[in-house]
């Protein structure tokens, strides 16, 4: 089990609930990931419409955690308001705090974020900063109070996996201690796979889910990558070598030259 | 006075934001709101008046990622 913040969630995984072609295939793929917790956002509600009251029953009704974002903040203020607003409306304190720095690559802003989580949590807030793999800025983060870090693997939506390995290996070693989580990049349930072996605590993804042909298939997919990868995280994996080295029992073998 | 709802300017005739919100249609609606950029408490909504030009921010939940 992962623990965030105290409360311990059985499945490793974490999926968003956006971009799915409906929200019965939405729903369908929230319950076939086996997610814990699914996150999601705020928007602009019409009056007439009500669309988020409808959405917010559909997820209330898969009985899972929620973890609201505040996705598309590109300043301080925008990212604490849009925080506070989410309390309110989703009932908890979790939020996943991200500042967008850099528009062609959604790169979390560093140093706003620092800034925002350091008023959210004297604000009573449980932050889940989207980060780097800086390990300059995960510290900042840990000593203003994060017990989560949700380091990204590769830019938002892009699927491209783990870009960055060796930084992220060093993510882990430095911060053994905190529950860690790659957030965003991951395309493939290998890429997953891969992260849960690396020892990081989960992995939360969304497009791959979304926007594969068949989500739900794609949704069961991820779970097993993530229990796999876990386990295997778990059983204390080999070290890789350069050369060979014969499997097969040499001793005892045949001399028939 | 005129106040600009969720980036579009709207009429109302309410002085608070409660009663505005009422007015607007929101009445009972599960949302958080702003003014000017500042969140304003469920509970705090009927002693927050509205002047000419206040942006006022309805949101709510919707998917994300």
């Amino acid at each position: 089990m992962a623990t965030f913040y105290g409360t311990a969630v059985e499945s490793r995984l974490m999926l968003g609930t956006a971009l799915y072609p409906s929200p019965a295939i939405l729903a369908e793929a929230v319950r076939a990931s086996g997610a814990g917790i699914v996150t999601v956002s705020l928007r602009r509600e019409a009056a007439e419409a009500r669309a988020g009251q409808a959405f917010w029953e559909m997820i209330r009704a898969l009985g899972v955690r929620v973890l609201p974002n505040t996705a598309g903040c590109h300043s301080v203020r925008e990212a604490v308001t849009t925080a506070q607003m989410a309390r309110e409306v989703f009932g908890t304190d979790w939020i996943k705090l991200e500042v967008i720095g850099e528009e062609d690559t959604l790169q979390p802003d560093l140093f706003g974020l620092v800034e925002a989580a350091r008023i959210l949590i004297a604000d009573g807030f449980k932050v889940f900063p989207y980060t780097t793999e800086d390990l300059v800025a995960a510290r900042r983060l840990v000593d203003a109070g994060c017990e989560v870090l949700m380091p990204w693997g590769a830019p938002i939506g892009s699927g491209q996996g783990l870009v960055n390995p060796y930084g992220l290996r060093t993510m882990r070693a430095h911060f053994p201690d905190v529950t860690l989580v790659i957030d965003a990049g991951i395309g493939l349930p290998s890429h997953a796979a891969r992260a849960m072996e690396m020892g990081f605590d989960a992995v939360l993804l969304n497009t791959a889910v979304a926007k594969a042909g068949d989500p739900v298939a794609m949704a069961r997919a991820f779970a097993r990558a993530v229990e796999a990868g876990r386990l295997a995280c778990e059983a204390d994996p080999m070290e890789p070598r350069d050369m060979a080295a014969p499997s097969t029992p040499v001793m005892g073998k045949a001399f028939l030259g | 006075m005129t106040i600009i709802l969720n980036g579009e300017p709207r009429a109302v005739a309410a002085a608070t934001l409660e009663a505005a919100l009422a007015e607007l249609g929101y009445g009972g609606a599960h949302v958080a709101t702003a003014v000017n950029g500042d969140f304003v408490p469920r509970d705090a909504r009927a002693g927050v008046a509205l002047r000419e030009g206040d942006r006022l921010e309805v949101l709510a939940p919707l998917q994300g990622g």
